[in-house]
C-alpha cells in the first residue's frame, strides 16, 4: 500500500475562489492509502515545495498528489521537489483543478465536487504508479530546416553561426521564396531582392550550410536529437557540378510556352530553366512536362549548347539520408485560390490581378519590365481600385477567418509607388480596417493617404463587373458616407488572402507535428513558447506558424534558431520513461501496434517464451524504448493487451475510471 | 462430398498433407461438427452438408503449430477469416492446404424450429451435391417440408458471394444467395432514438448467460489471452459488481474486433441465446465503408486497414463525432 500525500493549491484566487480547497484536502484524507493531506497558497512557491519535501521525509510518503494547474505549467516543478526528498520523480501525479475546474466553472459547490472527484482519480492512479527511470539519448549535433524562404535562410544563418552544421531542403529550383518575387518591402520601401540576395549569398556560401535545391522531405523517423530523414533530389537533369550558369541552354531552348511560376504565371519561361536572375543556385533544372525531349525523345537543343557537357537526360531522383537533431519548418505560404470569390472576376477578366501578381508586374524583371499595364490591352490604366481582406477575416467557410496581416499594409506600398511613379493615376482602396500596428507602420500608411493623396473608402466590394467597353465596373458600399458607389477602373487589384503552402500537412503529420484547421503548424504554447511545435524537437519559422510579415519572420526565425541551437549543444537528453512495452504472453503478434505506431519504434521477432509450462517460439512484438514517444497508439489498438504504457498503464487508467465513477 | 473425400484420401496418401480439417456427422442430423481427420479411414466420418456451417479457419491457429500441412475446407464465406488470419499473422499459409468447398447456403435449425417444426428425425434436400429447393423434413409427427431459402442462416441472405478469396483447390459448385440487404437491420436501429436503442440492446442483451460460445468462435477473437480472462485489467472482476454487464462485454468484444470482422456471422449462429450478435459489428462495417470507402476485411492480405492505417484522404475526427 503506498502512503500517499495530496497537497492541493490555492493558486491565490484562481483556484480557491470557486473550489472549497479545505474540502477536498479532507476529502482526500478518506481515501485509501492517503496519509496526509493539506492546502495552501501557492504550491509551487518556494514554501509550497517546502512543504511537500517536508511531509515526504517526516511521513515517508510513497506517493504524492498535488491539486494545482495543469501538469503542462508545474509538473516539472512538483517532480524536482519530490526528487529532492528522494522519491522518485513519476511517484507524483498532478489533479488539474484549475484549468479542467476553477477556470471553467462558477458554482462553488459543483466545482468542489469535481475537484474531489478529479483528486480521488488521481489518488487511484498514484496507487499504482511505479518508479520510473528515464534513459539517456545523444544529439546529433546538425539541423534540418525545411523551406528556403528568408525564415529557413536566417534560421539556418543562425544556426551556422553558432557553430552547426545545418541543410536546408528547398522544393523549388532556387532558396529565396515569397521575398524573391517581392518588388519593395513596407516601411521603408528598399528593394526586396537587393536585402534577400546578400543573406541567400551568405547562406550558400557559408561552410556550415548545405543547401538542397529542388528537394523535398520524403521521409520523417527517430526523434527529438536522433532523427532520420530521407530527402528526395528530384532530378534536375543539370549536373550541379558541371554547370557554370551561363544561360545559353535557356536563351535556346525551343520550348518556351511553360508558365512562369516566378511571375505567378503571367509570362512563360523556356524548359530548361531558373526561375529568377540572382537564383542560388545558379544551375537550372529542366521540367520535363514541357521539355521536348522529353516528351517526344528529339530535340537535345540544350544538350548540344552546352560547352560544359552539364546536361544530363538520364538523370534520377536520388534519395539522400541524413540524420538530424533539431528540425525547423519554414515551409511559409502562398495566397489562397480564388475560386470561391467569383464576384471578383479574377477568372473573367485578364486586368483583376492578386497583391503578388501586381507586384511581379512592378518589377524591373518583371513580366512588363516594371511598367503598370493592363494585360487585356497592354494600355496603362488612369483608374486603380484595390479590394482588401479577400479571403480573409471570412465569417463563412468560403474563405479564411483569420486577418492575413500583410496586407493593409503592402496594399499602401502598393498604392504610394503607383502615385508616386505615376501621378495621373486614381488610386482607390476599398477596406474594412486598415491595420497598422508595427513600428513605423501607421506613418507609412498616414503618408499614402496623406502625401500621395490614396482614395480610401471604408466599405466592401459587391462585384466587379467587366464592360463591354473594356473596364471594370466597381459596385461597392462607402460606409462613412453610408452610400453605394459605382466605379469603372481600369484595373482591379485583391488583397488575396495567405494560408500556409500546400504540402505543408503532409510534411506535419511526417513530423507528428500538430496543425490547426486552418493549416498553421500549431506552437507549443501560444504566449510562452512561440517558435516550439509541441512535438519535441521540431521548431517553427516564419509564416507556416501564423501570419507574418518580413521584421516578425525575421525575428522569429532567429527565435527558433536559439531553441534549435539551445538543443544541439545538449550531448544527451534524458528519455522519457512512460514508454510502451509488450507483454510477451499476451501479444498476439499481429502487427497492428506497428501498424499505428508513428515513431516506427516497434519491431516484431520470433523469441521463445515459456507460457505457464508450454514452451514455443512465438511473433512478439518488440519496443524500442528510445523511439517510443509514449502516445499510447499502440496501447489502444492493441486486442489483447498486451501493450502497455508506463506510467499510464491501462490499470492505472481504468483505476482512474473508476475512481470517477465511483 | 464423394469428391471431396477421394481427394482427401489422396492428399493423405502422397503425403501432401498430415491431417483434414473438416466435419464429421454429430449425435443429431442436423448438427455436424468440426473434426481433425488424419488417416484415410477415418474419413469414413467425414460429412459435408447444409448444415456445415461452422467456419474451420480459426482451427488453423493451432493447425499451424502441429507437424505438417493441415488439409482445411473452407466455403467461400469462411475464406475471408482465412486471410484476415494471415494478414494478422496468426496463421501460417505453407501449414494450410485449402480446399474451396461448394456452398449454396447453409441451413439454420433455428428457423427450420421457428416454422412449427419439432421433433426433428430427418432432413433431406441438405446434402451438398444436390441442394434441392425444398427440405423434406421426416418428424415424430410425420413428414415436413419447407424452402431451403427459407431455412438459410441469416448470414447467407447476405451472402457475400460465391467466390472463395484464397484456395488451392476448388472442390464443388457454389451459389450466391444474396436475396436481403445487408445493412437494413442496422439501418432500422440506427434510426431509433437513444431510448429506444437502449431498450432494444438490453432487451437482447440481457439474454446472454456468458458462455462465451460467440468469443470461442469468432475468426477474429483469438487473443491468446481475452483481457476478460485475464487478471491483468480488472476486468474479470467487473462480472460481478455490475448487474448488466454483458453489455459491456458485447461492446468492448465488437470494438476489438472492429476492423477485423470479416461478418462471418458466426456469433450470431452459435448464440445458443439467439442474440443477433452480428449486428454490433455490422454497424460497424457500415460506419467504416460509409466513413472510409467500401471495405471487405480478409478480402485482400494485402489491403490497408481502415482504422489501422493512416491516409491522407482520412475522415476528420470531428465528422466522425458529427455524424454519432
Amino acid at each position: 500500500m503506498q502512503r500517499i500525500g495530496v497537497f492541493v493549491c490555492h493558486c491565490g484566487s484562481n483556484i480557491a475562489a470557486t473550489v472549497d480547497v479545505k474540502k477536498v484536502a479532507e476529502m482526500a484524507l478518506l481515501e485509501p492509502g492517503v496519509v496526509h493531506a493539506e492546502d495552501y497558497q501557492y504550491m509551487c512557491s518556494e514554501a509550497g515545495q517546502e512543504k511537500i519535501i517536508e511531509a515526504i521525509r517526516e511521513k515517508n510518503l510513497t506517493g504524492v498528489v498535488v491539486c494545482s494547474c495543469s501538469p503542462r505549467m508545474h509538473e516539472t516543478t512538483f517532480r524536482k521537489a519530490a526528487e529532492k526528498a528522494g522519491l522518485n520523480p513519476y511517484m507524483v501525479e498532478i489533479a488539474n483543478i484549475r484549468e479542467h475546474c476553477s477556470w471553467i466553472h462558477k458554482d462553488m459547490e459543483e466545482a468542489t465536487k469535481k475537484a474531489v472527484i478529479l483528486t480521488r482519480a488521481a489518488i487511484a492512479k498514484v496507487n499504482l504508479n511505479t518508479p520510473l527511470k528515464p534513459g539517456e539519448s545523444r544529439v546529433t549535433k546538425r539541423a534540418l530546416v525545411i523551406g528556403g524562404g528568408i525564415a529557413g535562410i536566417q534560421t539556418a544563418l543562425d544556426i551556422a553561426d553558432a557553430g552547426y552544421e545545418v541543410d536546408i531542403v528547398e522544393r523549388e529550383p532556387s532558396i529565396g521564396g515569397r521575398m524573391s518575387q517581392l518588388d519593395k518591402t513596407f516601411p521603408t520601401l528598399d528593394c526586396s531582392a537587393c536585402i534577400l540576395t546578400p543573406k541567400m549569398v551568405e547562406a550558400s556560401a557559408h561552410e556550415k550550410i548545405n543547401i538542397y535545391t529542388y528537394s523535398e522531405v520524403e521521409k520523417v523517423s527517430g526523434f527529438v536529437g536522433d532523427f532520420t530523414v530521407d530527402i528526395r533530389k528530384k532530378a534536375r537533369y543539370v549536373d550541379m557540378d558541371k554547370c557554370t550558369g551561363c544561360g545559353v541552354c535557356q536563351e535556346k531552348c525551343p520550348s518556351k510556352k511553360a508558365p512562369s511560376e516566378f511571375n505567378r504565371g503571367l509570362n512563360t519561361r523556356s524548359a530548361i530553366y531558373t526561375p529568377f536572375a540572382q537564383a542560388i543556385p545558379n544551375v537550372p533544372v529542366i521540367d520535363t512536362d514541357s521539355c521536348i525531349k522529353f516528351k517526344t525523345g528529339k530535340c537535345g537543343v540544350c544538350s548540344k549548347v552546352c560547352q560544359a557537357g552539364a546536361i544530363d537526360y538520364t538523370q534520377k531522383d536520388e534519395i539522400v539520408s541524413q540524420k538530424y537533431g533539431a528540425i525547423v519548418v519554414a515551409t511559409g505560404f502562398d495566397t489562397i485560390k480564388l475560386d470561391n470569390y467569383d464576384e471578383y472576376a479574377y477568372s473573367q477578366s485578364k486586368d483583376v490581378i492578386t497583391s503578388l501578381e501586381l507586384e511581379r508586374i512592378m518589377n524591373a524583371a518583371g513580366p512588363t519590365k516594371g511598367h503598370l499595364e493592363r494585360f487585356s490591352d497592354g494600355k496603362a490604366p488612369k483608374e486603380m481600385v484595390f479590394i482588401q481582406c479577400v479571403g480573409s477575416r471570412c465569417a463563412d467557410d468560403r474563405g479564411k477567418p483569420y486577418c492575413s496581416k500583410i496586407c493593409c499594409m503592402y496594399t499602401a506600398k502598393h498604392a504610394m509607388l503607383i502615385r508616386d511613379k505615376y501621378p495621373d493615376v486614381n488610386v482607390t482602396v476599398f477596406y474594412i480596417d486598415v491595420r497598422t500596428p508595427g513600428k513605423n507602420f501607421d506613418e507609412f500608411y498616414r503618408r499614402a493617404v496623406e502625401q500621395y493623396g490614396v482614395n480610401y473608402i471604408k466599405g466592401q466590394v459587391g462585384k466587379v463587373i467587366p464592360q463591354p467597353n473594356g473596364k471594370l465596373l466597381v459596385q461597392g458600399s462607402d460606409l462613412l458616407d453610408n452610400r453605394q458607389i459605382l466605379k469603372e477602373a481600369d484595373m482591379v487589384v485583391l488583397a488575396t488572402a495567405i494560408e500556409p503552402n500546400e504540402g505543408v500537412r503532409k510534411i506535419a503529420t511526417m513530423l507528428t507535428a500538430s496543425i490547426d484547421t486552418n493549416n498553421f503548424l500549431t506552437e507549443a504554447h501560444a504566449k510562452l513558447r512561440p517558435v516550439e511545435s509541441p512535438t519535441a524537437g521540431i521548431f517553427l519559422s516564419g509564416v507556416c506558424q501564423g501570419p507574418k510579415d518580413i521584421p516578425e519572420t525575421v525575428a522569429q526565425a532567429g527565435a527558433a534558431a536559439v531553441k534549435a541551437i539551445g538543443l544541439l549543444a545538449k550531448d544527451k537528453l534524458l528519455t522519457n520513461p512512460c514508454t510502451a512495452q509488450s507483454d510477451e504472453l499476451l501479444c498476439n503478434g499481429c502487427s497492428t501496434c506497428a501498424n499505428v505506431c508513428p515513431y516506427g519504434a516497434i519491431s516484431y521477432e520470433d523469441k521463445e517464451v515459456n507460457d505457464h509450462g508450454i514452451r514455443e517460439t512465438r511473433r512478439i512484438a518488440v519496443v524500442n524504448s528510445a523511439l517510443c514517444q509514449g502516445c499510447g497508439a499502440c496501447t489502444v489498438t492493441c486486442p489483447s493487451g498486451a501493450m502497455d504504457l508506463q506510467g499510464f498503464s491501462n490499470r492505472q487508467i481504468l483505476a482512474e475510471v473508476d475512481a470517477i465513477c465511483r | 462430398m464423394q469428391e471431396l473425400i477421394k481427394r482427401a484420401k489422396e492428399l493423405l496418401e502422397d503425403g501432401t498433407v498430415a491431417r483434414v480439417l473438416g466435419w464429421k456427422a454429430g449425435d443429431l442430423p442436423y448438427n455436424p461438427e468440426p473434426a481433425y481427420f488424419d488417416s484415410t479411414e477415418s474419413l469414413a466420418d467425414f460429412v459435408y452438408n447444409g448444415f456445415c456451417g461452422a467456419n474451420l479457419s480459426k482451427y488453423l491457429i493451432e493447425a499451424s503449430k502441429l507437424e505438417g500441412k493441415t488439409l482445411v475446407c473452407l466455403k467461400p464465406c469462411d475464406t475471408y477469416s482465412f486471410n484476415q488470419l494471415l494478414k494478422e499473422h496468426r496463421i501460417d499459409r505453407d501449414k494450410a492446404y485449402v480446399i474451396g468447398v461448394g456452398c449454396k447456403g447453409k441451413l439454420d435449425i433455428e428457423r427450420i424450429r421457428k416454422m412449427g417444426i419439432k421433433g426433428i428425425e430427418q432432413i433431406s434436400g441438405a446434402e451438398m451435391e444436390d441442394a434441392a429447393d425444398t427440405l423434406t423434413i421426416s418428424t415424430i409427427y410425420g413428414e415436413r417440408s419447407c424452402k431451403f431459402a427459407d431455412a438459410m442462416l441469416e448470414r447467407c441472405h447476405v451472402c457475400k458471394g460465391k467466390e472463395h478469396q484464397v484456395y488451392d483447390e476448388l472442390i464443388g459448385e457454389s451459389k450466391e444467395t444474396k436475396d436481403a440487404d445487408r445493412f437494413a437491420e442496422v439501418a432500422r436501429i440506427e434510426a431509433m432514438t437513444p431510448e429506444e436503442k437502449f431498450a432494444f440492446f438490453q432487451k437482447e442483451l440481457s439474454k446472454c448467460i456468458r458462455c462465451n460460445a460467440c468469443r470461442n468462435v469468432c475468426p477474429a477473437c483469438s487473443c491468446r489471452k481475452c483481457v476478460f480472462d485475464s487478471n491483468k485489467f480488472d476486468s474479470a472482476q467487473k462480472a460481478n459488481v455490475d448487474s448488466f454487464e454483458e453489455k459491456m462485454f458485447h461492446i468492448i468484444r465488437a470494438f476489438h474486433v472492429a476492423g477485423r470482422c470479416t461478418d462471418c456471422g458466426e456469433c450470431s449462429r452459435v448464440c445458443p441465446q439467439g442474440i443477433p450478435l452480428h449486428l454490433f459489428n455490422r454497424k460497424f462495417i457500415k460506419d467504416i465503408d460509409e466513413f472510409y470507402g467500401e471495405y471487405q476485411a480478409g478480402m485482400d492480405v494485402n489491403a490497408q486497414s481502415p482504422l489501422t492505417d493512416f491516409t491522407f484522404g482520412d475522415v476528420e475526427p470531428g465528422i466522425v463525432g458529427e455524424r454519432g
